[in-house]
């Protein structure tokens, strides 16, 4: 088995195009945090962003910043700090809940489109995602997008890109839209409610004029007792000033309030990363998307077959779970309950034989899977990068 | 150099009667649109300075009925031009001798909103203003306000991306759709994405929004629909030069600052608007801001109280907060009617080129000699915020020395667009217009990838054919 780690575009031009022409499979790794993410791959060599870890353009007063895939996640929301800036879609770090070490790369945020809590106000990372150059299958280096705000030049590859997993072509760059730091951010906490009440409760807060950025709901098994939680940003006097008018618009639900500082920082982390639902490390854990109306519906007909416990995030419509890893870690039951409300499940932690034996990803009807098989052979076609990860197929 | 179209298949011309025959066995009569009279209506978009007759224009009204007609065009190697309104800038629905105009107009429903999930699902031929009325009672709106909103379509939204005045915050219309039902060359129809967040395999939402009608027809969409802030106040700023206009705008968002919506005017578009929409702007000034800002009242004051003190650093010599709703309707009325009010002292052609915050008074200079050097006027007025710029060129359309003077400057223009950082078009898409500028901003292999993406869902190159991708170049797989 060989690593490659390319220092420069043109270096990884040539690995892919030699790759490509042996038909060598190339598992496209970063900090190779997210190794039990996905299906097992099948691959003979390694092609890593190690070595291209630099920031290759950052423009504070334009809001946007530039980078080599290799550069940690860590290091750029510190330089981002510096100048009272943050990446919109909150990524989340998957290493609590997969206990992996590492340091994650923001080329994985961008080929895994992670999005934390604040994806329901500030969009997904492929919303913030302006531009990116990538090494596709041929060994050519393609760009699409680029570094300003609005660009309707050409097809959209770039959001072809984010969320690819890696199977369509290696990232060189990546260029993000950022956005000021709120001052002040300050959460709302509901306690005891149903799920029912809770979503209904979120529902009518992230429906009402105050901008709320962050709306979660972690039951009573979750421990800690059943929290319903709102979270606000911005100017200070402006956030104080919302929060008085969600309180008193949310009244009838129940009384809201206001937590200290650190303990919202440290739930909205939690939640971000699931790690309430880290231990016990045995279970499997699933993420699932559907309408924020249908997520009680969904996580009560789930838990009417198998044993389960849940949280929202997203105002309902992020359902994270953790079941047993038998009877194929409930495939069966959790996608039969997506199919009747709409949207779908990814199975994000299990051991690697459960992983190789179930759909990952919701399988794609047969349109849409022959459309992805028509993409990944446009951009890939001797179907050399991460092969299976994402799909069998793919 | 005049915009290129290919030269009509004279096979396809000569089936015309067998096509329409065919045709007119699927679909019902009035569907199906043939007369000369009839179809003179969708020969041209709002490029007008180019038209071309249509085979024919079907209007169905089920996406069942676009199946059926799109699987009869595959089958006989018909082109196919979706359209919506034709409001396009970039003559993305300009039709071809050989090809079908397949317009969704028809389909302009509303058929469900959900206001405790925010969302709306729509056909696709509404138009985006009736969308944000149909929610406007629960204090709901749809975010992307292109100028046209009006008369522009859902359809035509997602098939060029577009945005708005308020996209700085709200985002365009990439960022508010979820879902779509898309129908496919070959008549199959497909749902992607739908009420939830974020699908599994890839991005096909994103790429189908912004694809100019090349990848697929669109019949209905789930778009996300948000509540209202509480207030909004629009204001007008008037600076005696653009440079300080636009150097007033850089500062705002570099302090941190990003109102709903930064609106920018220079001296030809104040005179020109003011004269038509009387909307009481000053006259005395070389540039203005319209910057809105919205929340609570204390919200917008505070908000609004750190904008006025960095626009006095830049040297702002007007100051003129809206009331009322009347006086914020009015300062909108004047921004939102510049392009018709241009249109009514010139004939002109409106360039969509964005460029970094950095290079806004740099840009505005340069597109000012440009167009000066082809012994022609221009007229600014974009959305400064993103920057997204419209300088619309003014000449006379029945001139042809003249057009192809305005249509060589409007290229110079987009050429130092992408020179400085920037790209050929931030709202208004390729179309014809800028097909064969592609070469500037992109590598040859950049094209081909772009290409080959394309093929996948048409690979015989038959839906909107002629746009985007320069012509001498077509590749399959
Ligand atoms: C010694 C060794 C042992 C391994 N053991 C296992 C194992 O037990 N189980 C297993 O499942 N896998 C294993 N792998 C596979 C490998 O680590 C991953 O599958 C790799 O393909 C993804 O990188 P990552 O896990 O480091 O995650 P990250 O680096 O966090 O990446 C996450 C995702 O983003 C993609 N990505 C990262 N950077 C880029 C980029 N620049 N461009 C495009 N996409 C990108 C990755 O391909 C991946 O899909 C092993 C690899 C090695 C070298
Ligand atoms: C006065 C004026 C002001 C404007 N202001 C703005 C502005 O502020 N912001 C902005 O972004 N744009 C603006 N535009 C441009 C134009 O209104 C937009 O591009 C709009 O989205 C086009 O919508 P439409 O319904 O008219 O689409 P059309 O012009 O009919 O079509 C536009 C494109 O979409 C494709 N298409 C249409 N229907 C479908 C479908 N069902 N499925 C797949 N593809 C389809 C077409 O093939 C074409 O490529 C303006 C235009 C005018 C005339």
């Amino acid at each position: 088995m060989t690593r490659h780690n390319p220092t420069s575009e043109a270096d990884a031009c040539a690995i892919v195009a030699e790759a490509a022409a042996q038909r060598t499979p190339l598992a496209i790794q970063g900090g190779g945090t997210k190794r039990a993410f996905g299906r097992p791959p099948q691959f003979e060599s390694t092609l890593s962003s190690s070595l291209m870890t630099k920031v290759t353009l950052y423009e504070p007063a334009e809001f946007v910043i530039s980078t080599e895939p290799g550069a940690s996640l860590s290091g750029i929301v510190r330089l981002l700090a510096e100048h009272r800036q943050e990446l919109a879609f909150e990524p989340l770090d998957y290493r609590p809940l997969l206990g992996s070490d590492g340091e994650p790369t923001i080329g994985a945020v961008a080929a895994m489109n992670l999005s934390g809590p604040r994806r329901i106000a500030g969009g997904a990372a492929r919303d913030s995602s302006l531009g990116v150059r990538f090494v596709n299958g041929r060994g050519e280096a393609i760009k699409s997008g680029g570094r300003v705000m609005k660009n309707v030049t050409g097809l959209d590859l770039v959001k072809l890109m984010i969320g690819a997993h890696g199977t369509l072509g290696f990232l060189t760059e990546v260029t993000f839209k950022v956005v000021p730091s709120a001052q002040r951010v300050a959460t709302l906490c509901l306690v005891g409610l149903s799920d029912r009440t809770a979503i209904a409760t979120l529902s009518a807060a992230l429906g009402s004029p105050y901008d709320v950025s962050g709306a979660a709901h972690l039951p009573a098994k979750i421990g800690g007792g059943a929290r319903t939680l709102i979270r606000v940003e911005g100017f200070p006097d402006s956030v104080e000033y919302r929060l008085g008018e969600l309180r008193s618009l949310l009244k009838a639900f129940g009384t809201a309030e206001v937590l200290a500082d650190g303990t919202g920082k440290d739930l909205w982390v939690a939640i971000r990363d699931a790690t309430v639902l880290a231990e016990p490390r045995d279970k499997a854990i699933w993420r699932i998307s559907t309408a924020p109306t249908k997520g009680p519906d969904v996580a009560a007909l789930i838990a009417r077959t198998i044993d389960a416990r849940w949280f929202f995030d997203w105002g309902g419509g992020l359902i994270w779970l953790a079941c047993s890893t038998a009877s194929a870690a409930g495939a069966a039951t959790i996608r039969a309950a997506i199919r009747q409300a709409g949207g779908h499940a990814t199975l994000v932690r299990a051991p690697e034989d459960v992983r190789a034996a179930v759909d990952v990803f919701d399988p794609p009807v047969k349109a849409i899977a022959r459309l992805q098989t028509g993409l990944k052979a446009s951009l890939d076609p001797a179907g050399i990068f991460n092969p299976g990860r994402m799909f069998p197929e793919l | 150099m005049p915009i290129a179209f290919p030269i009509p298949d004279e096979a396809v011309l000569g089936r015309r009667g067998e096509i329409l025959t065919g045709l007119g066995q699927l679909v019902a009569p009035e569907v199906l649109i043939i007369s000369e009279d009839e179809r003179r209506a969708f020969e041209t978009d709002a490029l007008t300075a180019y038209r071309r007759m249509p085979l024919a224009v079907v209007l169905p009204s089920t996406t069942t009925e676009v199946s059926t007609v799109l699987k009869f065009c595959a089958q006989n190697q018909v082109k196919v031009v979706p359209r919506g309104a034709g409001t396009s800038l970039a003559g993305g629905a300009i039709p071809q001798e050989d090809a079908i105009v397949l317009g969704v107009s028809k389909m302009n429903r509303i058929l469900d909103v959900n206001f405790e999930n925010r969302t709306a699902r729509v056909q696709a031929g509404v138009t985006n203003l009736a969308v944000s009325q149909a929610v406007a009672h629960e204090g709901f709106f749809y975010a992307p306000d292109p100028s046209s909103q009006l008369a522009c379509t859902i359809a035509g939204n997602i098939g060029m991306n577009s945005g708005g005045a308020h996209c700085l915050k709200y985002g365009v219309t990439t960022n508010n759709i979820l879902g779509v039902t898309l129908v496919l060359l070959d008549g199959t129809i497909v749902e992607i994405g739908g009420e939830h967040l974020d699908s599994p395999g890839y991005d096909l939402l994103g790429l189908i929004v912004g694809s100019e009608g090349q990848l697929g027809v669109v019949t209905e969409a789930v778009v996300r629909i948000r509540r209202a802030a509480e207030g909004a106040k629009p204001v007008l700023f008037g600076f005696d030069t653009s440079e300080e206009a636009g150097a007033c705008v850089a500062a705002i968002m570099g302090a941190g600052i990003i109102p709903v919506a930064i609106e920018f005017m220079d001296k030809q578009t104040i005179e020109i608007v003011e004269g038509f929409a009387k909307a009481g702007y000053p006259l005395d000034v070389g540039a203005l801001l319209i910057i809105e800002v919205e929340g609570s009242d204390r919200e917008m004051e505070a908000m609004l109280a750190r904008i006025v003190g960095i626009a006095r650093k830049h040297n702002v010599r007007h100051i003129k907060e809206s009331r009322s709703a009347t006086e914020a309707a009015a300062i909108w009325k004047g921004r939102k009617s510049a392009f018709g009010a241009t249109g009514r002292v010139a004939d002109y052609i409106c360039m969509d080129g964005t460029v970094p915050l950095g290079q806004l008074s740099n840009v505005l200079k340069r597109t000012g000699e440009i167009v000066a050097s082809y012994g022609l006027r221009v007229a600014n007025v974009f959305h400064a915020g993103d920057g997204n710029m419209h300088p619309l060129i003014l000449y006379n359309v029945n001139d042809p020395a003249e057009q192809a003077k305005a249509e060589a400057a409007g290229e110079d223009i987009l050429k130092y667009c992408v020179e400085v950082g920037g790209c050929l078009t931030g709202e208004h898409g390729v179309g014809i217009e800028k097909r064969d500028l592609m070469r500037f901003q992109f590598e040859e292999r950049d094209l081909r990838q772009q290409m080959r993406v394309r093929a996948v869902f048409d690979p015989a190159w038959l839906l909107n054919p002629a746009k985007v991708f320069p012509l001498d170049n077509r590749l399959t797989a």
